[in-house]
């Protein structure tokens, strides 16, 4: 049986300054995560207990790219669990751990109000408008990241989540693109395609995360018990505001994982070549252009993400019978049977179909080339956090796409972590122990309780430390040593 | 033929008679809905398009 699938997100978001082009973003961005009012330590990342330069297929080079002293200056724990903070030059969320895909859409939404509040004081305090994007690319040929995490078994062949992970991921951008005006990168010219990043990936699988970008990516940071576990870090996905859209896609990809633990999928379906299928899937609005197999033959993404939908549904009534895998197989049948009879149906749920249809309006309406400068303004602004400025918020407001979570929920989740997670106890210490707190990093907690020596707790197993095993012990703790003493006792 | 086909081109036939008529009411209420929209954002677009492209650059990411 695969392993339970905890997932989170982690995003890079787009900054400016308004009336000052030369802005530095290093600082504008420290500037916005210093600002973040709501609840959070600032505590030292403990970076060496991480290896960004451990790579799985097992040849680590483990210095690499390491440390970053500027990053390691702003950093935060947030009454959420989730991490805030600065990535060279842009403002990062990384959520708590998820327990099901439906938790992590709720918590990547959260990080959302967490930047905007952020933005807020930002602005407030340096008398200069600063605005943040949840986007991916600057159109220039510059991207940055919204990455996906997937808790899998260490005992699964990497080799395998290689080659039946490649596949997925060039099809699945059908319905994981958030959209965009034009191409970067020297790919063909183009009005609009489906994806931000597709136009950046140039490699089958590597460690690199900035340049010659991989559709695998092979760090091996587990973050948790690495006798265990392995992290699957997927850097290919777009970030996401339609939350019914992410729910897909992290759904999605996450049971693919299971499935692909459990041997339930029956073909991997080698594609000829990757790198060209992924820009091309992305470029290909009429959904129809067959991609090259490598057995011979060919089928479109459409067709392949048919295949999958059809292994995955079965394999979901046989093995993960629970309501929120079948409310995702139910998306993800409506989501293809549109995409191939009336896509444009699917603008309430997919941010390149919402952006597909309101840019054509305005083409329409005002006789625009599709290289004029007011579509990729728009195409910037549908992805400011701010809910007056960004139109998918707007989109939202006025009923024309559909949600998955309340306004109520949404905030309750900046400041309330997951219950089922280790992020449970992260949140909750930072909630009661602020004071005490000195140290963080995924897989630990280190306090100053007076004394000599900082206690440093482990938490290798990312379900533990939920709400069942230490909510009590968390409610009856006086302090932060007094909780110490409850955990050794 | 797959379950999922098979009940989707059933469905097809059987929705069919009224299906062009329908596609037709819903977009013109779609150009409407749309014109609308187009309306408010024009409200809130960004004044100078052309400059707050020109001015939006991010290196450095991953």
């Amino acid at each position: 049986m695969a392993i339970h699938k905890v997932l989170g997100t982690e995003t890079e978001y787009g900054i400016v300054v308004r009336g000052d082009p030369g802005f530095n973003p290093a600082a504008a961005s420290s500037l916005v995560v210093n600002s973040y009012p709501g609840a959070r330590v600032k505590v030292q990342w403990s970076y060496e207990e991480e290896s960004p330069g451990r790579d799985a297929r097992g040849f680590g080079h483990d210095t690499y790219g390491l440390i970053d002293s500027e990053g390691a200056v702003v950093n935060s724990v947030l009454a959420n669990g989730a991490r805030l903070y600065v990535d060279h030059a842009h403002p990062e969320y990384s959520s708590p751990e998820s327990y099901d895909p439906l938790e992590a859409v709720l918590y990547d939404k959260a990080g959302e109000r967490v930047m905007h509040q952020a933005a807020v004081v930002a602005s407030e305090t340096s008398g200069r408008q600063v605005s943040l994007y949840k986007n991916n690319s600057d159109g220039k040929g510059n991207s940055y990241g919204a990455h996906e995490n997937y808790l899998l078994s260490r005992e699964t062949p990497f080799g395998d989540v290689i080659r039946y992970a490649i596949p997925f991921m060039v099809t699945r951008q059908i319905f994981t693109g958030a959209g965009k005006v034009g191409r970067e990168n020297d790919r063909p010219d183009v009005d609009f395609q489906i994806t931000q990043r597709a136009d950046f990936f140039e490699e089958q699988v590597g460690l690199e995360t900035t340049l010659k970008r991989p559709i695998i990516n092979t760090r091996d940071e587990p973050h948790s018990d690495p006798a265990r576990y392995r992290r699957l870090h997927v850097i290919i996905g777009d970030a996401n505001l339609s939350e019914v859209q992410m729910f897909l896609k992290l759904g999605t990809t996450a049971l693919m994982l299971a499935a692909l633990e459990d041997g339930a999928i029956p073909d991997p379906l080698d594609l000829s070549d990757p790198v060209e299928a992924c820009w091309q899937v992305s470029h290909d609005l009429s959904l129809c252009r067959p991609i090259q197999l490598d057995g011979g033959g060919s089928a479109t993404a459409l067709e392949l993400q048919g295949r999958y939908l059809e292994w995955f549904a079965k394999y979901v009534e046989k093995e993960l019978d629970e309501p929120v895998w079948n409310q995702l197989i139910e998306e993800w049948e409506r989501t293809l049977a549109l995409l191939e009879t009336e896509p444009m149906q699917l603008a309430d749920t997919l941010d390149w179909v919402a952006k597909k249809r309101l840019f054509g309006g305005y083409v329409a309406r005002d006789g625009l080339e599709w290289s004029n400068p007011k579509l990729r303004a728009l195409d910037l602004q549908y992805h400011d956090v701010d809910p007056e400025k960004g139109l998918y918020h707007r989109l939202v407001a006025r009923g024309e796409m559909r949600t998955l979570y309340t306004d109520q929920q949404v905030e309750d989740a900046v400041s309330t972590p997951p219950q089922r997670t280790r992020a449970y106890f992260r949140g909750r210490c930072v909630s009661d122990f602020p004071d005490s707190l000195v140290a963080a990093n995924w897989d630990s907690l280190v306090f100053d309780v007076g004394g000599s020596h900082l206690k440093r707790v482990p938490m290798m197993e990312p379900l533990r430390g939920d709400a069942e095993r230490v909510g009590a012990l968390l409610d009856e703790a006086e302090d932060a040593a007094d909780l110490l003493r409850r955990l050794e006792g | 033929m797959s379950d999922r086909e098979r009940s989707k081109s059933r469905d097809k036939g059987k929705d069919e008679p009224e299906a062009t008529a329908e596609a037709t009411v819903e977009s013109d209420t779609d150009m409407e809905v749309l014109d609308d929209l187009l309306d408010e954002i024009d409200e809130v677009l960004e004044e100078n398009a052309e400059e707050f492209v020109k001015n939006y650059v991010q290196k450095g990411g991953q």
